[in-house]
């Protein structure tokens, strides 16, 4: 799957027959290296954001322009700090330098590092080298390397492979880098590397080489360096994948004989070994440690100090929840308004009939609902590229993690978790600020449950309706007070369902924390900017598709069959006024097959207080949990209610059944309200939960976990209100 | 003395001399530099405690006590005088490791 950024039309799979083989460069490094500006600064305009198969990680790629030596594909590979794997995340920078378990062997593979952090980022380019991959490698952020600057011909000769410096940010050396890697991808040289290990240990990785399967092999280097990186990385509890069963039997086996010594240690301590003895050669005689910068020094002495740090997090995180709560509001109304008018002027235009109802409110309306996510997508997206482009993101982790970890979850999960508060659908787009896949899908299961803006509506109709106009305690107003219960239950309940969804479903290893605090840095615009498009636009494509398709069906489900207006007859309509268009449109809408639906789901609501009206305005706000609100308002025939709800407030207080008794309390209220709160009643949410998760399975647990909790919740209220003598 | 590097103080330069710890986990700090023989300075703690940020062959890194915990240390002497109110210090030591 791919979703194609900017002007150019993009071909993401299938080559046509005739072209030549497209040349392939991979751009592997760790995490904060600047890969990301460099792939952006390599394919300036197109980038095209697909997946990798079977794993929730995206697969970033465009094309980079080489002059005469026309066009090679670049891929940007997730942030590793080493080769070895545990997880189908991990092993798939193995896979994609060597292309091997099902990926296609790169033509070149270009090592982005630190300059600055240089030996450890030098750890993964020793890997590569042993792996004699063709190998390119670049220090990029030498502008932040302090003096003596590492020696770029220093690290070539170490590696075999030629090295250049670059300065992704300013562009420097961006030039030197595209020619060297034209070069590169016309001679081939692989870099090579022979570390001694033990003696010993070569014939136990000769043993292993021999079950490598067939595609594997390459030459006796490479085979025994991949058998190196199968005995560190395989063992009884790994969670790789595409391993043959061979060469995971050989390698346990190869470990049993060896059982006694410290293979890890040996490998990765000789390793270390290697790079200290040469740091002196790559950063000249005189190698002293990089001193850190000191301005990011001084500023962290505020930033992270205990008061003033958390004033100042505080500050910004308000910053941003206001953003998406309020600011983006305008732009919302402006969005619905836009549509509401379209809709409406299609509907003036156009005959009356099944057709001109299909393209205003399933297609109108449907786009609509995509797009009014936008404005909060957008402004998220702003708001996180620059937290992660200053450095800040980092510090939130930083500062955050010892609660988040009391959640079973990690620091950088904050942020998703209180955008949650405005809107589930950007928030569940932001889980990719994590690496971890447990941790992205605990929190898209969990962040649903924050009480989000759209449930605000709905809290309001029914304060209004069904709870007396009272204070508390002589000055405290109770809808206020029950806005605040509400914002505090969901929070409970969010913590209670990551804690017991965590030990459970999601239950997942655990892996050690490792964070960097980069220096702060003014943050570049025109890559946040791209990252904003790019998030919106796949938004867009993917989960765009999914709302606009629901929003279809869900309007048919309330719209046939259709009750065609039956004309009256002329006698009659002299002296019986004709059906208002409101009582009209109730009607249609009760024998419709949602009308139907809700009926029948009557006996299931009726131990949490609600009655087929309710239900039919369950299904309604299946669309958008507001969308409660105006499908009521037409059920109760006082139209849909859209500006002013006070007469559909007075139904709701009126309404009584058979016998006199009032159909709704202020205890139905209450149960309606914690079903709300906990209930999965969006299919936004669900459609992004299946785009990230790249599966019907979770948004199907999520909806029925939420829909369960939401009904014994409201069941307990209910009848325990009842219990109790209320309501 | 051997201790363990979450029990370090700030501005305390150690030297590793063990990993310990579950497979996976361990193999992850070592390659992140923390092998027998490196000398590693304690840099920073978050303001609730946890993580802590270390300085090792010129990088920093964080993580949390509970791994920490996992790396035995020895050789406890002061880098400087701890600053109260900084939470890193410019390090001009030469803490690469001859191994
Ligand atoms: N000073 C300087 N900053 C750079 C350079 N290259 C990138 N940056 C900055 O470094 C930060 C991280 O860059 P990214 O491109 O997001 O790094 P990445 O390696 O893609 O990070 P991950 O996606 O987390 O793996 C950004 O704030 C960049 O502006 C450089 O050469 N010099």
């Amino acid at each position: 799957m791919s979703a194609e950024a900017c002007h150019e039309p993009a071909i993401e799979s299938a080559q046509p027959a005739d072209a030549a083989p497209r040349r392939r460069v991979v751009l592997v490094g760790n995490p904060n290296v600047g890969k990301t500006t460099l792939f952006n600064r390599l394919t300036g305009q197109n980038a095209r954001v697909g997946n990798y198969p079977g794993i929730t990680v995206e697969r970033r790629s465009g094309d980079l322009a080489l002059g005469d030596d026309g066009v090679a594909e670049v891929v940007d590979v997730p942030g590793a700090y080493s080769l070895t794997a545990r997880s189908p995340e991990e092993q798939l920078a193995i896979n994609s330098t060597l292309g091997i378990g099902g990926f296609e062997a790169p033509d070149l593979v270009v090592a982005v590092v630190d300059a600055g952090q240089l030996i450890r980022n030098l750890y993964l380019v020793l890997q590569l080298a042993e792996l004699r991959v063709p190998l390119l490698v670049v220090l990029n952020m030498i502008d932040e390397a302090s003096e003596p600057r590492p020696d770029p011909a220093a690290v070539a000769q170490l590696f075999g492979a030629p090295t250049l410096a670059t300065n992704a940010r300013s562009g420097e050396g961006i030039e030197a880098l595209r020619t060297e890697i034209a070069r590169c991808l016309n001679e081939h040289t692989d870099a090579r590397l022979d570390l001694a290990y033990p003696a010993d240990l070569r014939a136990s990785l000769d043993r292993v080489a021999d079950a490598l399967p067939q595609g594997w092999h390459k030459n006796v280097e490479r085979d025994r360096a991949l058998a190196l990186w199968a005995l560190t990385s395989i063992d009884p509890e790994d969670e790789l994948e595409s391993v043959p069963p061979a060469l995971r039997e050989r390698c346990l086996d190869v470990q049993r004989d060896l059982a006694g010594r410290d293979l890890d240690l040996e490998v990765i301590g000789a390793r270390y070994a290697f790079l200290d003895a040469h740091a002196d050669r790559i950063f000249g005689r005189t190698a002293k440690h990089p001193p850190k910068r000191a301005g990011s020094a001084r500023l962290d002495r505020v930033l992270l100090h205990p008061v003033f740090g958390f004033l100042a997090f505080v500050g910004i995180m308000l910053l941003m929840f206001l953003a998406l709560f309020s600011w983006a509001e305008p732009a919302i109304a402006l969005i619905e308004a836009a549509f509401g008018g379209l809709a409406e002027l299609a509907k003036a235009r156009l005959p009356a009939g099944v057709a001109r109802d299909f393209l205003t409110d399933g297609v109108i309306g449907g786009v609509g609902n995509v797009l009014v996510f936008l404005p909060q997508i957008l402004l998220l997206f702003l708001f996180i590229g620059l937290l992660e482009d200053s450095g800040y993101m980092a510090r939130v982790a930083y500062l955050m993690d010892r609660i988040m970890r009391a959640l079973g979850l990690h620091g950088r999960a904050f942020v998703p978790m209180l955008s949650g508060f405005a809107c589930a659908v950007p928030a569940i787009l932001a889980t990719r600020t994590m690496e971890r896949r447990r941790d992205r899908l605990l929190t898209m299961m969990v962040v649903p449950l924050m009480t989000c803006s759209a449930r605000l509506p709905v809290y309001s109709l029914i304060i209004a309706a069904l709870f007396p106009d009272r204070t508390l305690l002589g000055f405290l107003p109770l809808g206020a007070v029950l806005m605040v219960a509400m914002y505090v239950f969901s929070i409970v309940m969010t913590l209670l369902a990551a804690a017991v969804i965590g030990r459970t479903v999601v239950r997942g290893r655990r892996v050690p924390l490792i964070l960097e605090l980069p220096p702060y840095r003014v943050p570049l615009l025109r890559g946040v900017l791209r990252m904003m498009w790019e998030r919106a636009w796949v938004f867009l494509k993917e989960a765009g598709t999914v709302i606009l398709a629901c929003t279809i069906v869900l309007w048919a489900l309330l719209s046939f069959p259709r009750v065609e207006p039956t004309p009256a007859p002329p006698a009659v309509a002299v002296t019986q006024p004709a059906p208002s268009d409101a009582a009209v449109r109730a009607t249609a809408l009760e024998r419709s097959y949602g009308g139907r639906l809700g009926k029948a789901l009557e006996p299931a609501l009726e131990p949490l207080g609600f009655d087929w009206k309710i239900g039919i305005g369950l299904i309604g706000a299946f669309a958008a949990r507001e969308v409660f609100v105006s499908t009521l308002g037409v059920v109760y025939g006082v139209g849909a209610a859209d500006e002013d709800t006070s007469p559909l407030r007075q139904r709701i207080k009126s309404e009584t059944r058979a016998d006199g008794t009032p159909v709704h309390s202020a205890l139905t209220g209450l149960s309606l309200m914690v079903f709300f709160a906990l209930a999965c009643q969006c299919m936004s949410t669900l459609a992004v939960v299946r785009r990230e998760t790249r599966s019907w399975r979770w948004p199907a647990f999520l909806f029925a976990y939420m829909t369960t909790l939401a009904y014994l919740a409201s069941l307990l209220v209910y009848q325990g209100g009842r219990w109790l003598g209320l309501g | 003395m051997s201790s363990n590097l979450a029990a370090a103080e700030r501005g305390q330069v150690l030297t590793v001399q063990r990993v310990g710890g579950e497979r996976a986990f361990r193999r992850r700090l070592m390659e992140l530099g923390l092998v027998p023989g490196t000398r590693v300075e304690l840099v920073g703690v978050a303001p609730l405690g946890d993580p802590i940020e270390l300085l090792l062959r010129g990088s920093c890194l964080s993580i949390r006590r509970a791994e920490a915990e996992q790396v035995v240390v020895v050789g406890v002497e002061a880098a400087r005088e701890p600053r109260p109110n900084s939470t890193r210090l410019e390090p001009e030591l030469e803490t690469r490791s001859a191994m």
